[in-house]
């Protein structure tokens, strides 16, 4: 493998200064993805930043005012919250099903961001939950939406020396649920064909929709934040004629591609089963019933 | 090149000591540094699952952690799942249930299935197979790796009703 430098650093300051240093300087979290591309050769670091003991990137706090989840938190923290488990369920969704167990207790949320790849499992959960990212250099913070990070495939808008914090989730609101799935040929270790993160909030008789937000995943070269789909429920009873009309504007926007995973078309219908699925998923959830995602089921 | 660095590391309950360059990963120091063999190198990428070890109680693909960032930690290699002579429940199903054919696969699975017996001790054949996601094995199918681990889990209740 090449050969860099490794600092593991224990204030974020001190992380700052190292990544605005060196010249190529990587952060470096769960290191699943990042290892793999410096062996590869697709990334050449100067320096890897052990950013796993700084506290504000290990923060995993929920409150009533919402939830600070630190960029490089694993996913096995993530599914192991109880917090998270009942108020954001479709970022557990997600966490379950990148890679497999050795990954889940590696990876973190924010690397799987950072990474930004197309068909990356947790980022339309992120997109459907609100989720804010929270980015600092030496010079200061700024705060992005996640529909807003990525802007192609592996590519998003962090600048050379700026680091991803935390992501930084709105309170659940009362009668909302979330879900996210993705359809794959096998029932696990897979990369996703099509993912779609949904979350619903319901009037008082549970019946009809007053907000949403709709994600996609793998149907173009970022992660979609699909809002005319999302707007085609809200302020609509939920029922079949609902699902058919954000189906059909959730489709409008995927721009998928063909490749061994499969065609345009294949993923372009892929839209519209697992964006009916995961309403009633999320909606069931929003009215307090159980639904248990099984993945491969 | 990069400055070696000095990485203690609890190994197997031992305290081990050892000198890594940054780009090394665990899974090269276990077998090159430590004389380590056990743990196995697959795919290198971290999808087959053979280099699996035990990092404080938690499986991770050891060709995917870098050594540095294993200071201070436990690590539990196959070399420390038998008991002196005596092989574990886990060790003793797969030889009894022939789970293994070429046996690369091996060791990354016992060490998984360690993990997920101390996680879950009665866990159903779906929760088996999904477990065990992460560990490819391209001899014997899977079917008597499955069974070999539900037997694993039936001795191991057994010998702690003892």
């Amino acid at each position: 493998m090449r050969d860099f430098d490794y600092a593991v650093p224990s204030t974020l300051t001190d992380a700052l200064a190292l990544m605005a240093g060196a010249s190529v300087a990587r952060p470096l979290a769960g290191g699943t993805d990042l290892i793999d591309h410096v062996r590869t050769g697709r990334l050449a670091p100067d320096l890897l930043v052990d950013i796993k003991k700084l506290p504000e990137l290990n923060r995993l706090e929920a409150s009533p005012s919402g939830l600070r989840l630190g960029a490089s938190v694993p996913c096995w923290k993530v599914i192991a919250s109880t917090e998270i488990s009942r108020d954001y369920t479709a970022l557990v969704d997600s966490c379950r099903i990148i890679g497999g167990i050795q990954i889940q207790n590696r990876a973190s949320v924010g690397g799987n961001l950072c990474n930004s790849g197309p068909a990356a499992d947790s980022i339309p959960s992120l997109i459907a939950l609100g989720a804010q990212c929270v980015i600092a250099s030496k010079d200061g913070t700024r705060e992005v939406p996640v529909e807003a990070f990525c802007t192609g495939p592996g590519k998003n808008v962090l600048q050379p020396g700026e680091l991803l914090v935390e992501l930084k989730f709105p309170a659940r609101a009362v009668r909302s649920g979330s879900h996210y799935r993705r359809f794959i040929p096998r029932n696990e270790m897979d990369i996703a064909v099509v993912g779609v993160g949904a979350s619903v909030t319901l009037d008082e008789s549970g019946q009809r929709i007053t907000d949403a937000r709709i994600a996609l995943g793998a149907v173009g070269p970022t992660p979609l934040l699909a809002t005319d789909a999302a707007q085609a429920l809200i302020g609509q009873a939920f029922d079949e004629v609902a699902i058919a009309k954000s189906v059909a504007a959730a489709k409008a926007i995927a721009t998928p591609i063909s490749d061994m995973r499969g065609t345009a078309e294949y993923r372009v219908h892929l839209v519209g089963v697992l964006l009916a699925r995961v309403l009633k998923a999320a909606v069931a959830r929003a009215r307090g019933e159980t639904f248990t995602y099984q993945p491969g089921h | 090149m990069a400055k070696k660095r000095v990485v203690s590391i609890k190994l197997n309950g031992d305290p081990v000591e050892f000198l890594c360059e940054p780009r090394q990963t665990l899974l090269e120091v276990l077998r090159d540094t430590l004389d380590m063999t056990g743990t196995k190198e697959g795919c290198s990428n971290g999808n087959c699952g053979a280099c699996t070890v035990l990092m404080d109680g938690r499986p991770v693909t050891s060709c995917l952690v870098l050594a540095v960032e294993a200071e201070g930690a436990e690590v539990r290699t196959v070399e420390g799942v038998a008991c002196g002579s005596h092989l574990a429940p886990v060790q003793q199903a797969f030889l009894e249930g022939a789970a293994l054919q070429c046996g690369i696969c091996t060791p990354g699975f016992i060490m998984q299935t360690e993990a997920l017996l101390a996680e879950n001790p009665s866990p159903t054949e779906e929760q088996v197979r999904f477990y065990l996601a992460g560990n490819l094995c391209r001899c014997t199918g899977y079917d008597k790796i499955v069974r070999a681990v539900m037997c694993a889990a039936d001795k191991r209740r057994a010998a702690m009703d003892d």
